[in-house]
C-alpha cells in the first residue's frame, strides 16, 4: 500500500470526495452508495461495525450496492460476518480479503464460500486480538460504523449499544482514516458524546433503525431439570467452593439457570453476598431476578440486550450509565475486564475432547471465536491476587513449589451436557475443528478455549477438577468419567474412576449432597419471560418472538 | 419495586394433563377411566413410525370439585400437541355420554390442543362432530360442560369448535382460543395478513386476555391451578340454560359484536371501543390488575 | 420404531405401597415411564420402544445403572422414549421409582 493511501493527503482528498454527496457531513441514505464509491479506493482496508449484537446494516447494503468497477479489492476487517450483505460483497467483486472474529449465523456460507475460494481469510480472531491487530497491522482507511443519533457536527451518540464504535473510531481516525456512520436519527443536540464529532467524516441517516440481535435473551421457559441440576452442582461445588465474586458467564441455558436458581437455591446455601456480586456480562434477562433480590453489586457490559434498556437505565446503582440515564457499553474494556479482571468463566460448547480443548466448530460451520477464547483463558499476564484466584493455584500445585512464586489460576470451566440435541455427544475423541483444520490445511486447529486451561468440567453426571489431576492419565480418566453415556463416558476405567472420586477429583451430586430428584423447575426464580418482567417491575421489554401475552 | 417471590405455586401452563387434575380436583379424589396400564394407544401410529403414549394424550375420569361430583378429561399437550386422534378422541366422548346418563355436578374439560391428529385425520375430524353432539347432550341434559384453557398447545382446531359449544370457558393469560392458528392464516393469507412469529400479535388477537375482554371466554384466572379451580367453581353455578332463547341471544350477541367491531384494524382497537382506558397497556397488565379491568369493562355476556 | 428388552434380578423389591405410577411425556427429547408392580420381588423386566435405532449400548447401559441405583424388585417398567437424551431418561426413572415408593 503507498503512503499516499494511509496520509493526511489521502484524508484530504477522500473527505473532497465525498463532499458532492453531503450537506455538510450529513448525507441521505439515498445517497449512501455513492458516497462510499467516491471515499473508498481499490484496495482499501474498511472496517465495517457490526458484532454478535448491533450491525451498520444500512450501510452494509450501500457497499454491496457499489459498483465492482469502481470498488474492488476490498480488504475487511471487522468484528462480525453476520448479514448476508458481509458476504455478498465478496462473491460480486468489491472484496477478497477478510479478517474477522465472529460469524455465527453466516458460519455455514463462510466455510462453503472458503471452500470454493470466493473468501480468502487471513485469520479468525478473538475479538480483543482483532481490535489489537486495527492498531498494529490492520488498520482501517475507512470505517462504516453505527449509532443511534448525531448531531450536524457528527457528535454520535450510539446509546446502550456503544459495543465496539470507540474502538473502531480510534483506530480509523487517529491514522488518517475516513469515518462514516449510520445512524437513525440526526437531532439538534445528541443525548451523550460517545464519539467526538471531530472523528465522524460523514454521516448518513439511515432509512430505518439499525438491526440488534437479542443474543443473550434466554426464555427461562426452556430450562430443563437436567440444567437446573447442573446450576446446583455448579453453585455448590465451585461458586460456593472457591467463593467466585467476579465472573463471566457464556450465553447457554446452563448458565441462565445459574442466574435463575440464585435468588432461590443460592439464598439457601447461605451465598448470598459471597459469589456472583461483580460483573463482567451483558444484561441477560435472566439476571434480573438475582439484581432485584440484591445478589448483585455491579455489572459492566460489553453491549446491551434487546428491550433491557429501561431497566438497566433503572438501575444505575448496578449497571454502568451515562449522563442520559441509558447504560455505557463497550466491548473492549468489558473483554478486557472479562480476561484481567474476573476470577472465573463459565460457559457451554459443542464438543471436549479428552485433553479438555473445546471448539464449536462442527462440520460444514465456521462460527467464529467471539469473546469466548479471552474469556476463557488464563491471562498469564495478571498480578493482582484474590481468594478464588490463588485457592485455584493451591489445587494444582503439588506443594513442593514456593508457594510466594506460584501464580494463580482463572476459573475456566465448561459446563455442558453430555449429549446434545439428536444425541450427539458432546465428548469425543478429536474434535471436528481438528479434521477442519487438517481437511483445509490450515495451520491452527479453531480450538476455542484449550485443554490446559479448563480448570473444571461440570456436566448432569458430575463435576471434573482438572487443577487436581497430576497425570495425563488422570485427567482423561477424570473427562470419562463426567462423559455419561457417550463412548467416551463408556470408555472409562471405572477403579480409576472410582478412586478420583474419593479424592474428590471428581464429585458427583450426590457428593456434593444434591438430590438428582430436587432439581426441578420450582427452584427457577422466573419460569417464564412474564416473570422476568414483573421482577423488572414492568420494564423489561421482551422482543415479540420471546412473548406468550 | 414488588417482585415475585421464589415460592409459587406450580404453573398451569407448564404442569402435566394430570398434575392439572390433580391439583384442580379435590384432594386424592380423582380415578382414572381406562388409565395407561390398560395400553389403549393409538392403533394408527405405529402406520407413521411414530412413538404412542399409554394413555394417547388424555386422561378421563371422576372425581370431586368441592365435595360435588364431575367428571373431568385433560388433554396433554406436549404428546402430539394435544391433537384429537381416534382413541384420544373416543375416550372423550366416551366420558361426555357417561356424562349425559350420570348427570354429575360438571364436565370439565381442560383444553390443550392444536387441533385434530395429521396422522388420524378422518377418525379425528369425525370425532370432533361426535364430541360436538355429545356435549349438546350433556347440555340438554341439564349438566354443564365447563372448559379450561391455559395449556402450552391451547384450544385451536377442532379443539376451538368444542370449546365453543361449552356453557362456559375458563381461560388464562397464556390460553388461546381459536380455530385457525397463527401457521394456518399465514399460509393461507401471507404474512403481510397475520405474522405467525409475531407472538404478541398471536396473543393479542387469540390470546386469554382479548377472549376474556371479547365474551371470548367467561373467566378468565391466573396461571395457576388454584385460580382456574375457583373460577371453575363460579362458573358452574352460572351455567346458561341450553335452549332456544339462550342461542338467539348468543347469536344476537355475536352479531352485534360483529357489527361493532367487524372493521378494527387490530385487537387494541376493539378494546378501546370497548371502553378500555389505556389499550395499548392491557397486555402489560398483570393477572389482578387485568381482573379489575375485566369486572369494569369488557363484553361480559350471559348467553353462550 | 425400535423395541427393547431387558431383564434383571434385582436383590430385594421396590419399597414403598403403589402398585402403579406414570411419569413424563412422549415428546422431543423427553420419555415415559410407567411402572406396575406386577412381577416376583427379585425380578425387574423393562421394555423400551424408541424412535432412535442404533443406541442398544446406552440403554443397556443406563437401565444396568438404574437397576442397580433403586433395585426396582417387582416392578414391570414400560418405556415410550420420544428420543430423550440418557440423563433425562435417567431421571424419570428414578422420579418413577420415588413415585412408586410413595404412599399408595
Amino acid at each position: 500500500m503507498s503512503e499516499g493511501e494511509t496520509g493526511p493527503e489521502a484524508l484530504s482528498a477522500r473527505r473532497q470526495a465525498g463532499a458532492a454527496m453531503a450537506d455538510g457531513k450529513i448525507v441521505a441514505a439515498t445517497e449512501a452508495t455513492a458516497l462510499l464509491e467516491a471515499v473508498i479506493r481499490p484496495g482499501d482496508r474498511v472496517c465495517i461495525e457490526g458484532d454478535n449484537q448491533k450491525q451498520a446494516d444500512c450501510l452494509a447494503r450501500a457497499l454491496a450496492g457499489c459498483d465492482p468497477a469502481r470498488v474492488n479489492g476490498l480488504h475487511m476487517v471487522q468484528s462480525g460476518v453476520v448479514l448476508p450483505e458481509h458476504l455478498d460483497i465478496f462473491e460480486i467483486g468489491i472484496a477478497d480479503r477478510l479478517d474477522y472474529s465472529y460469524s455465527g449465523p453466516q458460519g455455514a456460507r463462510v466455510a462453503r464460500m472458503m471452500g470454493e475460494g470466493s473468501l480468502t481469510v487471513g485469520a479468525v480472531h478473538t475479538y480483543l486480538e482483532l481490535f489489537a491487530r486495527y492498531f498494529v497491522d490492520l488498520t482501517p482507511q475507512v470505517a462504516l460504523v453505527v449509532a443511534v443519533s448525531a448531531d450536524r457536527d457528527g457528535n454520535l451518540y450510539t446509546g446502550p449499544n456503544t459495543e465496539d464504535t470507540p474502538t473502531v473510531v480510534e483506530a480509523t481516525a487517529f491514522k488518517n482514516g475516513l469515518v462514516v456512520a449510520q445512524v437513525n436519527e440526526i437531532v439538534e443536540k445528541v443525548p451523550r458524546v460517545d464519539i467526538p464529532g471531530d472523528r465522524v467524516h460523514f454521516v448518513v441517516e439511515a432509512d430505518k433503525p439499525f438491526y440488534v440481535e437479542p443474543l443473550f435473551t434466554r426464555d427461562p421457559g426452556a430450562v430443563t431439570e437436567t440444567q437446573i441440576l447442573m446450576a446446583m452442582m455448579a453453585l455448590k461445588g465451585i461458586y460456593g467452593e472457591y467463593g467466585v465474586t467476579r465472573l463471566n458467564h457464556g450465553i447457554g441455558f446452563g448458565t441462565a439457570a445459574i442466574e435463575l436458581i440464585l435468588p432461590t437455591y443460592g439464598e439457601r446455601l447461605g451465598l448470598k453476598g459471597k459469589v456472583a456480586s461483580h460483573w463482567a456480562l451483558n444484561p441477560h434477562p435472566s439476571l434480573i431476578p438475582a439484581v432485584e433480590s440484591g445478589w448483585v453489586s455491579q455489572v459492566h457490559c460489553f453491549g446491551s440486550e434487546v428491550g433491557m434498556e429501561a431497566y438497566v437505565g433503572a438501575r444505575p446503582d448496578i449497571f454502568f450509565t451515562g449522563p442520559d440515564g441509558s447504560l455505557r457499553s463497550n466491548r473492549a474494556f468489558c473483554q478486557t475486564a472479562g480476561l484481567y479482571a474476573c476470577d472465573m468463566f463459565i460457559g457451554s460448547t459443542l464438543q471436549v475432547d479428552l485433553q479438555g480443548n473445546s471448539s464449536t466448530v462442527t462440520t460444514g460451520r465456521v462460527a467464529g471465536f467471539g469473546g469466548a477464547p479471552n474469556m476463557g483463558s488464563d491471562p498469564h499476564g495478571r498480578r493482582h491476587p484474590s481468594p478464588a484466584w490463588l485457592k485455584a493455584a493451591e489445587e494444582a500445585s503439588d506443594g513442593t513449589d514456593e508457594r510466594l512464586m506460584r501464580r494463580g489460576r482463572k476459573l475456566v470451566v465448561q459446563i455442558v451436557e453430555t449429549f446434545a440435541e439428536g444425541m450427539a455427544p458432546t465428548f469425543v475423541e478429536e474434535l471436528d475443528a481438528v479434521r477442519l483444520a487438517r481437511n483445509a490445511g490450515l495451520d491452527l486447529a479453531p480450538v476455542m478455549i484449550y485443554g490446559d486451561d479448563v480448570t473444571h468440567i461440570l456436566t448432569e453426571e458430575g463435576i471434573a477438577n482438572l487443577l487436581l489431576c497430576r497425570t495425563a492419565q488422570e485427567r482423561e480418566q477424570a473427562i470419562r468419567g463426567v462423559a455419561g453415556y457417550t463412548e467416551i463416558g463408556r470408555g472409562r476405567d471405572r477403579a480409576m474412576v472410582a478412586q478420583l472420586r474419593e479424592r474428590g477429583v471428581i464429585r458427583r451430586p450426590e457428593d456434593l449432597g444434591i438430590d438428582v430428584l430436587d432439581a426441578d423447575r420450582s427452584l427457577l426464580a422466573a419460569r417464564s419471560m412474564k416473570d422476568l418482567v414483573h421482577w423488572s417491575g414492568g420494564l423489561y421489554d421482551p422482543p415479540a418472538r420471546f412473548r406468550n401475552w | 419495586m414488588s417482585a415475585p417471590t421464589a415460592d409459587r405455586a406450580p404453573s398451569w401452563y407448564e404442569a402435566s394433563a394430570r398434575a392439572r387434575l390433580a391439583a384442580l380436583l379435590d384432594r386424592a379424589s380423582f380415578t382414572e377411566f381406562l388409565g395407561p396400564a390398560a395400553r389403549e394407544t393409538s392403533p394408527h401410529l405405529p402406520l407413521f413410525d411414530l412413538p404412542r403414549a399409554f394413555d394417547d394424550g388424555i386422561v378421563v375420569g371422576r372425581g370431586t370439585l368441592d365435595d360435588r361430583p364431575v367428571l373431568a378429561a385433560a388433554q396433554e399437550g406436549r404428546f402430539m400437541g394435544g391433537a384429537f386422534g381416534e382413541v384420544h378422541a373416543a375416550k372423550l366422548t366416551g366420558l361426555l355420554r357417561a356424562a349425559a346418563e350420570l348427570r354429575p355436578a360438571a364436565v370439565l374439560i381442560l383444553f390443550d390442543t392444536g387441533g385434530v391428529r395429521l396422522q388420524e385425520a378422518n377418525a379425528g375430524e369425525t370425532a370432533i362432530s361426535e364430541i360436538m353432539r355429545a356435549i349438546v347432550e350433556v347440555r340438554r341434559a341439564g349438566v354443564p360442560v365447563v372448559g379450561l384453557v391455559g395449556g402450552r398447545a391451547g384450544a385451536y382446531g377442532g379443539g376451538g369448535l368444542i370449546a365453543g359449544t361449552c356453557a362456559r370457558l375458563v381461560v388464562s393469560e397464556q390460553g388461546r382460543i381459536a380455530v385457525s392458528g397463527p401457521e394456518v392464516i399465514e399460509t393461507n393469507h401471507g404474512v403481510e395478513e397475520f405474522d405467525s412469529k409475531d407472538r404478541a400479535l398471536v396473543w393479542r388477537t387469540m390470546g386469554g386476555k382479548h377472549r376474556a375482554l371479547t365474551g371470548g371466554a367467561d373467566a378468565y384466572a391466573a396461571d395457576t391451578a388454584e385460580a382456574f379451580r375457583a373460577a371453575a367453581l363460579r362458573l358452574i353455578d352460572r351455567a346458561p340454560a341450553f335452549d332456544l332463547e339462550t342461542m338467539r341471544a348468543e347469536q344476537a350477541r355475536l352479531e352485534a359484536r360483529l357489527e361493532r367491531h367487524g372493521t378494527a384494524g387490530d385487537a387494541p382497537d376493539i378494546w378501546s371501543a370497548l371502553g378500555v382506558p389505556e389499550s395499548g397497556r392491557v397486555s402489560a397488565l398483570g393477572d389482578d390488575a387485568f381482573a379489575e379491568l375485566l369486572a369494569s369493562s369488557g363484553d361480559s355476556h350471559d348467553a353462550r | 420404531m425400535d423395541r427393547l428388552q431387558f431383564s434383571h434380578e434385582t436383590p430385594r423389591a421396590l419399597g414403598g405401597g403403589r402398585d402403579q405410577a406414570i411419569l413424563g411425556v412422549v415428546a422431543s427429547g423427553n420419555l415415559e415411564v410407567l411402572m406396575e408392580r406386577v412381577l416376583e420381588p427379585d425380578r425387574c423386566e423393562i421394555e423400551i420402544t424408541t424412535p432412535l435405532g442404533g443406541y442398544d449400548a446406552v440403554w443397556e447401559a443406563v437401565i444396568a445403572d438404574f437397576v442397580e441405583r433403586a433395585a426396582p424388585g417387582g416392578v414391570r417398567i414400560s418405556i415410550n422414549d420420544g428420543g430423550a437424551q440418557p440423563d433425562t431418561v435417567m431421571l424419570r426413572l428414578l422420579q418413577a421409582a420415588r413415585m412408586m415408593e410413595g404412599q399408595s
